[in-house]
Formats: structure tokens, C-alpha cells, sequence
């Protein structure tokens, strides 16, 4: 960080006008009121942006789930729309495939994060500048762009993969057309893109992790393995409660990846509930219905943040 | 450890990790490589390993397709606008609420905060509902507003002034500095790490964002490089050498601009991602 002394030194004429303000005491008063004024116009600009795209927005939404639009003019049907959720089959597969999503995908990327923060914290690990480069490389990808490259990696009868693995002898798999494969591919997708991100934020957390404890633990006699899991482990804890929390936020709403992979198919394997948002809302225009969908899953989100927050921050 | 052992290991973990990197950069060689191939040499088999030589093709038939140096600068553009006005938002927000104490401090941050756990989703139809009752459908303003007031943006920046010594501001005021000139002269200067990190983080996140610019935008004169891409690849006869070809052209340069820059984003990024 640049030294505070880069400021610049008040010129003297206005360190003497302040001199003479404060021996004035008519004046005086005019700065503490400026002061007094000035955080609320330096949050303004940001609390009246927030308050129009954003809050009002919210509200906005939660009306228009409770409509129905008929013939071009909106009826008021109460909680209709969150009624036919219920027995929506797709909603439920859309939901089933996020939580499959969430159940496999975000603990299998964070465990691989965790260890590749681990090892890139290692003093063992030669040119750890090329690697920390590396590996954060995917996350700069936007996700249009590594959704196509993977949609052209992955196919099933041209693709480099299945090339690939041809050549040990394995048949073709249907990456992206098999409904299993589909959800596989996504998830290697999403764990190609964001365990780089995940390991920034570990391993800036691993480095305020006192060498002294790891020193304590050695002469203790513990390997390795006794280390990280009462070491490293436990320094982890906000940053993995962060990176968990994060991640289930993100997958909740998950809807590029599978919009651009694979449109939500085959037969919806990988629609997720941010694809079905996307088509009631402007393949459909069924404003309403896409409305309730999206209150719905704010609800899940806000319930899974409050267990995780619970359930991991309990100890720290 | 010996020296010996500690050797070992070290090559160890250094060849395998050499493994797993060259595993995860093989998408963006195989991108470098498929854009100079026509979409006929991409599906060949053996598929092609080494670049060929029909890049300029692609970005010909790029341009004519889906008016691609156009597209750019609109992304450009955009981004640019994007960046400079969420920069000024999210930097004197910051401020406001690390250096301050005033009354409905922690509750006004709190909801502001609440921005980053309310699911985009929630807010998608309504908000092209206001931008249709604006008529800002199709325009750059429907793309650059709504995320001016960026949650995250506003975190970092807090983070980051809230390291900024007390006592700095406070000489600055005994030497009879007004609030906003305190704000220009004496904050913003040694706040330019931070500033880049935030810089970099908000290019990023608008060049690559998808979705709101595909619901507002509606002529493909206007569209970013996601959306034209996305578009390309809905047809009924896909150009994938011209897709890729755009797809590296949009990727490689903010790789690049990223490894640049790399240093002051990530310890940027940590300095607000971090502390808890």
C-alpha cells in the first residue's frame, strides 16, 4: 500500500483560513454541520440506485406473483401462482437437479479448492507465482464464453475429450446428450470455472494462519495430515464458512452455464430453477408464475444461509 | 527433514500440480487453436492440435454475420461507462460508511448488503417492466444502471477504508479541508490499489455478464459480445470457427489484461474478501 504521506499538504492560505474559522466562533459552527451533512451524501447516490433497481424492484416482484396476466391486463389471483408450484413436476425437477448440483458439485469443488490453496501456500512448491496465475486464470473466462468452448470440447462425436479418451480405449460418452452425463459435464464446467476463485479466498486466509502453529504442532510430533486437520483446518474456518456460503448462493441461482451448455436438456436433466425463472418469465411471458418461482427460491436461499451460518459459524 | 526428503516432496507436489494446471488450461489452448480452423477442420478427427490458418476468415465472416467490431465496441463501451460510474458509487459509498459515524449507519449497510443474498431472479421481471415504463429498452443506460449500486463493489470498498488511519483525515480537517475536498485530496490517493482491484473486478464482471443485457438489449447492432455469441450459437447452422474466433477474441485479451494486473486485483480482492 502507498505510503499516507503521498497526500498532499494543504496549501498555507488554507491552513490559514482554518486557523481563523476556528478562532471565529460564528463560523466554527459551519464545518461540524458540513461534517455532520456529509455521510449521508457520500451513501446517497448508492442508497437512491439501491432503492430504485433493487428494493423497489423486490416489492415490485412479490406484487406481481400474486397476478395473472389475462388478455393483456393483469387479474389479481391471490396465491394461484404459488399453488401451481406445488404441483409443477417441472419445478420440482428443476429444483431436484439444483440441489443435486449443490449436494455433489460445491463440496467436491471447495474440498479441490482447499487443497490447491494448501499446496499453493506450500514453501515445497516451486514457480508458486506461474501456478497462483494458473489456476485463477478460468475465472476471469466470462461464462458465455467457457460454456461454448466446453459445449465444442464435449461433443459427443467430434470432441477433443472423447478423442481423448479414445485413445486409452474408452467408447465415446454422450456428454452432453445422456441426461446423467449432462449434469456431469455441468458440474465439471462450474468446478472448472470457480475452484480458482474459491482458492484465492483460502489461501489469502491460510497465510494469516501463525507459522508459530505449525512450528508448535511439529514439535508435538504431528505429521502431515495431523496438521491440517488441526492447523490448517481450523484457521480455515470463516473462509470456508465465506467460500460455502458464497458457492450455495451462486448455485441457487445458477442459469448461464446450463442456459449455454445445454439449453437445460436433454428431457430438463440440467434445467435448474434460475433456466425455469428465465423461460416462464420471457419465453412464455408468464410473468406472474416466473415471480413466485423466484420468491420461492429467495426463500431457499435465505433458509439454507441462515443453516450454513448456524451450522459452521457456531464455533468460531 | 533431510534435505533429501524435502527435495522429493518438493517435486512431487510441483509435477503434480504442473498436471492438474495443464489439465485446466487445455480449454483456453484448445480456444487459441480452434479459432484459426473452419468449422469443417474443428470436427475433424484427429481434431486439429495445432492453430491453423483461417482466423481472418472467421472474424470476416464474424463481422458479416453479427457485426462484430461494432458488437466490441459496444461491450467496450459499456464496460467502460460501467466501470467509471459503479467505480464513483461503490468508492464514495465505501467511504461513507467506514469513516463516519451517523445515525442509521449499520442498518442502511445491512440493507444494502441484503443486494448480495436476493437472488438476481427475483428482480428480473420487474425491473424489465421499469425499463419498458422508462423506455430504456435496447439502450446502453437499461445495461449500465441497475448494477451502479453494486453490493459487493461497496463491501470491498468499505474494507479497504476502513484501513485508512483516522488520524490522516483528521489532520487533513485541522488543516481546514472541506469534506469532499478531504475526500479528493487526502483518501482517494493512497487508496489506488484498492481502486484498481475494484476497477478491474467491475470490467470484468460487465464485460462477461450475460443475462440483463440479453433480456434489455433487442437490435444486434446493440448487443455485448456475450449476447452476440450466445445468439450465433442458437442458429440453425452454427459457424463454430466464427464463434470461437470471437469467443478467444472477448477471452484472451482480459486473460491477458488479468495476468497483467493480476497482483493488485487478488490482494485487493482479499483485502475485502477476507476480514470478517
Amino acid at each position: 500500500m502507498t505510503s499516507p504521506s503521498t497526500a498532499s499538504a494543504p496549501s498555507a492560505t488554507r491552513a490559514g483560513r482554518g486557523v481563523r474559522a476556528v478562532a471565529a466562533r460564528g463560523t466554527a459552527r459551519r464545518p461540524r454541520a458540513g461534517r455532520r451533512a456529509a455521510p449521508y451524501l457520500f451513501v446517497l447516490p448508492a442508497l437512491l440506485l439501491f432503492a430504485a433497481f433493487k428494493l423497489y424492484p423486490i416489492g415490485r416482484s412479490f406484487v406481481i406473483s400474486l397476478h395473472k396476466t389475462v388478455g393483456g391486463s393483469d387479474r389479481f389471483v391471490g396465491a394461484d401462482n404459488y399453488a401451481r408450484l406445488l404441483h409443477d413436476p417441472l419445478f420440482w425437477t428443476a429444483l431436484k437437479n439444483t440441489a443435486v448440483i449443490l449436494a455433489v458439485q460445491v463440496p467436491v469443488m471447495l474440498a479441490l479448492a482447499t487443497g490447491l490453496a494448501v499446496a499453493l501456500d506450500s514453501t515445497a512448491l516451486r514457480a508458486r507465482a506461474v501456478f497462483r496465475l494458473g489456476f485463477f486464470l478460468p475465472m476471469v473466462t466470462g461464462l458465455v464464453a467457457y460454456g461454448i468452448v466446453f459445449s465444442v470440447l464435449l461433443n459427443k462425436d467430434y470432441g477433443l475429450v472423447n478423442w481423448l479418451t479414445g485413445l486409452v480405449g474408452l467408447d465415446p460418452s454422450p456428454w452432453l446428450t445422456d441426461p446423467l452425463w449432462a449434469k456431469v459435464s455441468l458440474g465439471l464446467a462450474l468446478t472448472w470455472h470457480y475452484t480458482g476463485y474459491n482458492a484465492v479466498i483460502l489461501l489469502a486466509r491460510l497465510q494469516s494462519v501463525p507459522a508459530e502453529l505449525y512450528d508448535a504442532a511439529a514439535v508435538d510430533g504431528a505429521g502431515p495430515w495431523h496438521a491440517f486437520r488441526h492447523v490448517t483446518l481450523p484457521g480455515l474456518r470463516p473462509a470456508l464458512l465465506l467460500t460455502t456460503v458464497l458457492s450455495t448462493i451462486g448455485t441457487l441461482q445458477i442459469f448461464d452455464e446450463p442456459y449455454v451448455l445445454t439449453g437445460g436438456g436433454p428431457d430438463n436433466a440440467t434445467l435448474t430453477i434460475g433456466v425455469y425463472v428465465y423461460q416462464n418469465a420471457f419465453k412464455y411471458f408468464d410473468f406472474g408464475y416466473a415471480s413466485a418461482i423466484a420468491y420461492a427460491l429467495a426463500v431457499l436461499i435465505g433458509i439454507l444461509g441462515v443453516i450454513q451460518f448456524r451450522f459452521l459459524g457456531e464455533k468460531s | 527433514m533431510t534435505a533429501a526428503r524435502h527435495r522429493g516432496r518438493s517435486i512431487l507436489l510441483t509435477s503434480g500440480l504442473a498436471i492438474a494446471l495443464a489439465a485446466v488450461l487445455v480449454p483456453f489452448y484448445w480456444l487459441v487453436v480452434a479459432a484459426t480452423h473452419s468449422s469443417g477442420e474443428i470436427f475433424d478427427s484427429p481434431p486439429p492440435l495445432l492453430p491453423g490458418g483461417h482466423l481472418a476468415e472467421n472474424l470476416r465472416t464474424l463481422q458479416d454475420t453479427a457485426h462484430f467490431g461494432r458488437v466490441v465496441l459496444n461491450s467496450l463501451l459499456i464496460a467502460v461507462i460501467y466501470t467509471l460510474c459503479a467505480g464513483a458509487v461503490c468508492t464514495l459509498a465505501g467511504y461513507g460508511f467506514a469513516k463516519y459515524r451517523f445515525r442509521g449507519r449499520e442498518p442502511l449497510f445491512g440493507l444494502l448488503m441484503l443486494g448480495l443474498v436476493v437472488p438476481a431472479q427475483v428482480t428480473l421481471v420487474p425491473l424489465f417492466q421499469l425499463m419498458a415504463e422508462l423506455r430504456w429498452l435496447g439502450t446502453y443506460q437499461a445495461v449500465i444502471m441497475p448494477n451502479l449500486a453494486l453490493p459487493f463493489g461497496i463491501f470491498l470498498m468499505r474494507q479497504s477504508m476502513a484501513a485508512l488511519p483516522d488520524e490522516l483525515l483528521d489532520s487533513g480537517r485541522m488543516d481546514g479541508c472541506g469534506e469532499l475536498r478531504l475526500f479528493w485530496k487526502v483518501v482517494l490517493p493512497p487508496m489506488k490499489p484498492a481502486l484498481a482491484a475494484l476497477a478491474i473486478f467491475l470490467f470484468l464482471y460487465q464485460w462477461n455478464d450475460f443475462i440483463w443485457p440479453l433480456i434489455v438489449l433487442r437490435d444486434s447492432a446493440t448487443f455485448t459480445v456475450p449476447v452476440a455469441l450466445a445468439s450465433l450459437q442458437g442458429l440453425d447452422e452454427t459457424d463454430y470457427g466464427a464463434i470461437l474466433a470471437g469467443t478467444a477474441a472477448a477471452a484472451i485479451p482480459m486473460a491477458l489484461v488479468f495476468l497483467a494486473l493480476q497482483r493488485q486485483f487478488v490482494s485487493g480482492l482479499l483485502a475485502g474478501a477476507v476480514k470478517e
